[in-house]
């Protein structure tokens, strides 16, 4: 593909999310926008950047990752436990909203090199275990955690709030189980928005650089890579720990969008590792537009049928079989492209007569 | 004392996941496939159980029996109609159409019994054993788990070695083009692996929900994984592998969850599954692949 080209696509991109903050604008002045609308905002944003993040290592390095959701975990935790630490020291929300992102993507990012260099020594099925496996002890380990806070410094324990030994000025930042209470609501969907553009600009100018090609050439033939002399591992290990910064960014914003934030199976566990895979998915693979639209449609879909109650996620799973079926599956692929051939000889012979 | 009966409960976990676990190897090793769905024919089948014995006020081999036939018809319909028609393509596509299949499932049985959690009557009813003067007491449901799962490895075994349907399903997952050269039915043969292991998994959600007798939407789906790690775990692909690896996994978590943590305890087992996995990349009894150029 030709720089132009590239540039052009790359504009299509960002124009689309731009566009979409404009329109939400344009609703919120206009009166039409609902409270369910409004509440799902920052959410469609996050669980975009999250999806661009897995893609990076799935469609873009070629290697199935199931626990996605342990890096946003990790993001999550140790952006709202800086922002609650630094409540007297850094009365700005603004400024300590900033920081946590950063200080979310870096620990995020240092997780992704920790668990990297293990994990991607192994390949396919096996690899997608292992990633499984680690999202599942970060969300362990955080629901046994105890942190306080009090003059002499930190306290740690994994038993409970008592074993702490803190003084009377003490107060627990990570209750265990429940994790966090009382984060400051402070994702906007202004916010969420830049920092989908900023996701958007990260990833799309790693891939059409040099060192993205590379990654790439692993993912389409390592033994060929290697050969030529690419580094496999700093490679891989390179768009791991990307991928894993990113999702901590969401990370982050999610734990700023509600007030409380818990390591649970539902928001936390395999079942949401396993959400961004399918948007991933089901938005092709290495397609980064593809995996932001099938995000916001895949996220939108249960809400908009909200209607129907227990039907919804029922009908969730029926589009998805579905949509699998139909993008995949040769017979389906066959069926279209006939399709396709006889409404163009419909075009050509209409534009005969015509003439 | 206490050792000996945590490690005789790990064991009949164990066995509950390697029976699960024969499902999902058995699957990936012909299909190379992984059917995420499999956790919840668990689920179908302990809710099949639950109609008939708790609502009908049947017998409960009755309700076994039942839970088989639905259970591998449910597998063999969802193989024709959600993964046939993927055969050939990226794994990855098979693998979220197997995630819708599993969401199907929970919300088909939420939308018929609810999210509330039913009180499951156990299937065995013989006394339990006592052993020591009653210092040490065995549950039925124990024992019957784990004969259950010898006496499945054994016949599994043997039907895999001696009849014709079982070396066909040999040759399939060795090379799926030379076994259709062979004259080997492909596509039946994969059926016929996906009605053994939902009839297995039906077993299973049998043996399960008696020993943890509550039953929702959802009881199938943690035991899946697990018993998908304890197929990784001992080799995906390998029938003694998923008996070893069941057993292990099994052990882990009941000793882990006495003597350490029980919060912690799947922590626990997934680091094993870790380190495992990084001393020996293909798992305990996994074969090495080498690649070639």
């Amino acid at each position: 593909m030709n720089k132009n080209k590239v540039r052009m696509q790359n504009g299509i991109t960002y124009g689309i999310v731009a566009g979409c903050w404009i329109l939400v604008q344009i609703m919120d002045k206009t009166g039409h926008m609902t409270s369910l609308l409004r509440g799902i905002l920052v959410p469609l944003c996050m669980y975009s950047i999250l999806a661009i993040s897995l893609n990076l290592t799935v469609g873009i390095l070629g290697e199935l990752s199931l626990g996605h959701a342990g890096f946003m975990c990790v993001g999550a935790f140790s952006g709202a436990f800086f922002t609650k630490c630094m409540e007297n020291v850094l009365p700005n929300l603004q400024l300590r909203f900033f920081l946590a992102i950063l200080i979310g993507a870096v620990v995020a990012g240092i997780c992704g090199i920790l668990i990297g260099i293990p994990v991607l020594r192994l390949k396919g099925d096996y690899l997608a275990i292992v990633t499984l496996a680690f999202g599942e002890i970060i969300k362990n380990l955080i629901n046994v955690m105890y942190i306080g806070l009090d003059k002499g410094g930190f306290h740690f324990s994994i038993k409970d709030t008592m074993s702490l030994g803190m003084d009377e000025t003490g107060v627990v930042i990570i209750k265990g189980a429940q994790g966090i209470t009382g984060t400051p609501k402070a994702s906007t969907f202004l916010i969420a928005t830049v920092l989908l553009l900023i996701t958007l600009f990260i990833v799309l100018n790693l891939i059409h650089s040099r060192t993205g090609r590379a990654i790439m050439s692993i993912r389409d033939n390592r033994i060929a890579a290697e050969s030529i002399g690419i580094n496999i591992t700093k490679y891989k290990l390179m768009a791991f720990s990307i991928s894993a910064a990113l999702a901590g960014v969401a990370g982050v914003l999610y734990a700023h969008n509600l007030s409380t934030l818990a390591a649970t199976p539902k928001n936390f566990g395999y079942n949401m590792s396993i959400m961004i895979l399918v948007f991933v998915v089901l938005g092709g693979l290495g397609n980064i537009r593809g995996s932001m639209i099938a995000a916001v449609v895949l996220t939108l879909l249960p809400e908009l049928l909200r209607g129907l109650n227990d039907y919804r996620m029922l009908i969730y799973a029926v589009v998805l079989i579905v949509m699998m079926l139909f993008n995949s599956s040769p017979k389906a692929i066959e069926m279209r492209s006939v399709l396709l051939e006889r409404f163009r000889k419909k075009k050509d012979t209409a534009a005969k007569e015509a003439s | 004392m206490s050792f000996l009966s945590y490690l005789i409960n790990g064991i009949s976990l164990g066995s509950i996941y390697a029976i699960i676990a024969l499902g999902y190897t058995m699957v990936y090793g012909i299909a190379r496939m992984l059917n995420f769905a499999h956790g919840d024919i668990i689920m179908v089948g302990g809710f099949a159980i639950f109609t008939v014995v708790s609502t009908m006020g049947l017998p409960p081999l009755l309700g076994i029996l039942v839970a088989v036939v639905i259970c591998t018809v449910l597998g063999v319909t969802i193989e024709r109609v959600a993964y046939r028609p993927l055969r050939g393509v990226s794994s990855l596509a098979v693998l979220i159409t197997a995630i819708g299949v599993s969401y199907l499932l929970q919300n088909v049985a939420l939308l018929i019994f609810g999210s509330n959690a039913r009180q499951f009557t156990s299937v065995v009813t013989l006394p339990n054993l006592k052993l020591a003067d009653g210092a040490l007491t065995i549950s039925s449901v124990t024992i019957v788990t784990i004969v259950s799962c010898i006496a499945i490895m054994a016949a599994l075994t043997s039907f895999i070695n001696k009849t014709k349907i079982g070396q066909a399903m040999l040759a399939v997952s060795e090379d799926n083009g030379a076994a259709t050269l062979m004259g080997i039915d492909v596509n039946r043969t994969i059926a016929i692996t996906f009605a053994i292991g939902s009839a297995l998994a039906a077993v299973a959600g049998a043996l399960l929900c008696s020993t943890y007798p509550s039953l929702t939407p959802y009881t199938g789906s943690m035991p899946g994984i697990k018993a998908f790690v304890a197929a990784v775990f001992g080799g995906i692909g390998s029938i003694p592998g998923a008996l070893i690896g069941g057993i292990l996994l099994g052990v882990i978590e009941n000793l882990s969850k006495a003597y350490i943590s029980s919060q912690l305890s799947d922590a626990i087992v997934f680091s094993v599954l870790i380190i495992v996995l990084l001393v020996r990349p293909t798992g305990i009894l996994g074969r090495k692949i080498n690649e070639k150029v």
